[in-house]
């Protein structure tokens, strides 16, 4: 039975670290399905992780941690809006430098308010979303393999965890299945089709950029209030990056974007798992081989493949009507 | 007389410096189809974004129905009843027909529903005028006759009752256009107002009941069609006497100057766009290409010039070899007297940022009359350029100016300069005058003659039938890559026409 706990160990932290890159990679998704090209969303992470954990320690209550988390990261995604979408500027220009605020400001103010080095206070259980035992996984925990199953894997993660799973088939529902998902997979095919119906282009640009702030808000708050007890300067090491390879790879749709973050997550835990374990006929591998996989993984799988990956045609492009 | 659908009473829009529309009164009846004809940048196209409520006017009234209104942006338009089938379409193309005609007019959050409730009305549209489409099929699958028809459902399904269009038949094959015209007059009918803006005047005798032409930013004159001439018209735009048909003499064609032979060409996806396709262009005539846009044309020339590889076959130029499988380069057959007017001229014929003097030397750059040393020669090819200008009649005359701030018709005559005077043996022109005005059109044409009356081989390209027919001393057909049929200069339009369209060689002879 050893070998199918640790089976149910690796899912179990494959799970762990893919929620944020899912958060991540449905956050880019709004914004990109709209036309708007966002590599910012590692630093609209990070700033929502710092928000949350210090909203969180001041208050000692998660949930307005939660809040803060997210109303920062919209925020940020309203500068992107703002630049990107009112002033037609360069995407990943604008991208780039909301990362670099993100990265600078949350050590700079992080030292300011708490002194420990740009961490934020440890955080108690009481201001931090802590494991959700599922009804019945007490009472399944000694059933072979489906109550393992069921106990082991599905059972305890944190509340923030559920909600990025079942943001996948609600992402793809409002995409496919509502008005507001069709004009915005519209917009960012054609924004003059759109126009010409009589829809304005950047107020459903801007939404969908509020959609990618709440999300990524989502993510770093899971990532200081749930995988950690508080922030850690650049805690969220290059997820967002991530997040857009697993978006790419996923060809812009939910569903397969989930599947791509649990790959992804699973190299990683993979990595984490194998750390000094000898491997057979390999021997020993040195722990940064094992880091570095899942990016080599990365790059190989992105050069060959997910085959052409067409982004939505009117993508990094700012809408100016007409002559 | 009908009762008024759209009037407009002194209405002036400027852009900066540029005055589109001055002081235009206009007043179009209901149930009636009218025509607006005028030479680009004459402010057609300004005037009906006004009335679709892209642009405000900076003063002037609009009445609808008698009623003076204030249109903003395209939604009051909709909600007043106008309807716009823009030139490039407005179409999301991976979507289906149905979520376009929906797009921006769905009656529920949720799209099952508002789907379903479409499908019925769309239904009935389609019956009604004779529209078919698949609800279902995906837009970019459609050949753009029928993609054309989904803008003018899009437009109906929103109760348009005025249906203005731009520029409808410059994508369409003739048969196409005569189907539209059919659908036209249905609607018309059926009581509603039809609005044509074009530049092709046959279309507007054909169709229209009264005409407009504009002419710098001013309606010029007002016509019933029925009383007016396809020269009258034209003259009214101009503001001259327009040579329609440039006259020219027999061809006496004499040795073969380019010779391919059973040339194939695969775009990037890998699909045969040229395939198998042999012509023969001799000194002193000069031999047309007709086809409806994306047959396989552009790609023939592109191989041709060495712009683009092709997969088999061979070509010559004076009898010796051009690597077309190979590395054809263009400057090297520049050198060897095959000189190439692309298509597309902004993006393949200049460099809009450069100075026209820059641009009319571009690819002789290295000939020793514009170098000194290893150094250009700026007065030298400042010279050249302005002898280019006078002899050209390229406005305005500034060698100095960017070359984005020419006019469609100016630019084109740069690039026909410039190749022109190299004095080439042979010429490979693509759409020569596409976009370009009725006055500049008319020089381009006898610049074209005074070509192959000089000995020079000439091979023409180009999707407008009526050019094909006036220059072209032998035309081929070509339609899905292959040549399907050759003709000469007497050929009628009915018969270039079903050749274009690809119905069988045999048919088409009958």
């Amino acid at each position: 039975m050893e070998f199918v706990d640790t089976l149910i160990n690796i899912g179990n932290s494959t799970i762990r670290v893919s929620v944020p890159l899912l958060l991540a990679c449905l956050a880019g998704l709004y914004s990109e399905r709209s036309g708007v090209f966002d590599i910012g969303l590692e630093g609209k992470m990070l700033a929502g992780a710092f928000a949350g954990a210090a909203a969180a320690a001041v208050f000692q209550s998660a949930w307005i941690g939660l809040g803060i988390g997210m109303l920062i990261s919209v925020m940020l995604s309203l500068v992107h809006g703002f630049a990107s979408i009112t002033h037609r500027g360069n995407q990943i220009v604008s991208g780039v430098a909301i990362n670099f605020i993100a990265a600078g400001s949350t050590i700079i103010l992080g030292q300011a308010w708490f002194n420990q080095g740009g961490r934020t206070p440890s955080l108690p259980p009481e201001a931090r979303f802590g494991s959700i035992t599922l009804p019945g996984a007490d009472a399944l925990r000694d059933v072979p393999v489906i109550g393992q199953l069921y106990s082991g894997l599905l059972s305890g993660h944190s509340l923030l965890a559920y909600v990025a799973f079942l943001a996948v088939p609600f992402t793809w529902w409002v995409l496919f299945r509502t008005r507001f998902g069709l004009r915005l997979r519209a917009v960012g095919e054609n924004p003059a089709a759109v126009d010409t119906a009589g829809i304005s282009v950047a107020w459903l640009r801007y939404r969908a950029v509020i959609c990618t702030g709440i999300l990524t808000g989502i993510a770093g708050c899971y990532m200081a209030l749930s995988q950690n007890a508080g922030f850690v300067k650049d805690m969220t090491a290059g997820r967002g990056y991530i997040a857009l390879a697993a978006l790419i790879f996923a060809k812009w749709k939910p569903v397969p974007a989930m599947f791509a973050c649990l790959l992804f997550g699973f190299l990683d835990a993979l990595a984490i798992r194998l750390q000094g374990t000898p491997l057979p006929l390999v021997g020993k591998v040195p722990v940064q081989l094992m880091q570095a996989l899942p990016y080599i993984l990365t790059v190989i799988l992105l050069a060959g493949f997910i085959g052409k990956a067409i982004p939505p045609r009117a993508g990094g492009v700012p809408y100016v009507k007409e002559r | 007389m009908a009762q008024a659908a759209i009037e407009l009473t002194g209405i002036n829009k400027s852009f900066g410096a540029v005055q589109a529309n001055r002081d235009i009164n206009l007043v179009i009846e209901r149930g009636t189809i009218r025509g607006i004809v005028g030479e680009n940048g004459a402010g057609k196209s300004t005037l009906m974004s006004i009335l679709y409520g892209f642009y405000q006017a900076d003063s002037g009234e609009i009445k609808v129905d008698g009623k003076p209104v204030s249109i903003k942006t395209p939604n009051d338009a909709i909600a007043l009843g106008i309807g716009m089938v823009h030139q490039h379409f407005m179409l999301v193309e991976n979507f289906t027909v149905i979520e376009n005609v929906i797009l921006g007019a769905e009656s529920e959050a949720l799209l099952n529903k508002s789907i379903a409730k479409a499908r019925s009305e769309l239904e009935r549209l389609e019956r009604e005028y004779g529209l078919e489409v698949d609800p279902d099929a995906i837009i970019e699958e459609l050949p753009v006759g029928l993609q054309q028809r989904v803008e003018i459902l899009k437009a109906l399904y929103r109760g348009a009752e005025i249906l203005i269009l731009d520029e409808p038949t410059g994508v369409l094959t003739p048969a196409e256009a005569d189907h539209l015209f059919r659908i036209l007059q249905q609607l018309k009918e059926q009581g509603k107002t039809i609005v044509l803006i074009t530049h092709k005047l046959r279309e507007i005798m054909a169709i229209t009941d009264t005409v407009s032409v504009m002419r710098q930013g001013t309606i010029v004159a007002t016509r019933e069609t029925a009383g007016t001439t396809v020269e009258e018209l034209a003259e009214l735009m101009v503001g001259r006497r327009v040579l329609l048909q440039v006259e020219k003499g027999e061809a006496s064609p004499a040795e073969v100057k380019l010779a391919v032979k059973g040339l194939t060409v695969k775009d990037s996806r890998g699909v045969t766009m040229v395939d198998d396709v042999s012509v023969d262009v001799a000194a002193g005539e000069i031999v047309g290409i007709a086809g409806v846009a994306g047959n396989g044309q552009s790609e023939l020339i592109e191989a041709i010039c060495g712009i683009r590889r092709a997969e088999s076959g061979s070509v010559l130029l004076d009898g010796k070899p051009i690597d077309v499988t190979g590395i054809a380069d263009p400057g090297e057959l520049r050198d060897r007297g095959l000189a190439h007017v692309p298509e597309d001229r902004h993006h393949v014929g200049l460099v809009l940022a450069f100075e026209e003097n820059e641009n009319s030397i571009l690819g002789y750059h290295d000939k020793p009359l514009y170098l000194k040393g290893p150094f250009l020669n700026i007065d030298a090819i400042r010279n050249d350029a302005r002898e280019k200008i006078e002899k050209f009649d390229i406005r305005p005359g500034d060698c100095r100016l960017r070359t984005a701030n020419f006019s469609g018709g100016n630019q084109q005559k740069i690039v026909l300069a410039r190749e022109m005077e190299q004095d080439p043996g042979v010429l490979v022109v693509g759409q020569p005058t596409r976009g370009v005005d009725v006055g500049a059109i008319e020089f381009i044409h006898k610049q074209l003659i005074a070509m192959r009356d000089r000995g020079k081989a000439v091979l023409l390209i180009s999707v407008e039938l009526d050019e094909i027919r006036s220059l072209s001393d032998r035309i081929l057909v070509m339609f899905d890559g292959r040549i399907v049929g050759e003709r000469g200069a007497e050929a009628t339009e009915g018969e270039l026409g079903l050749l274009m369209a690809g119905v069988e060689q045999q048919e088409a002879a009958e």
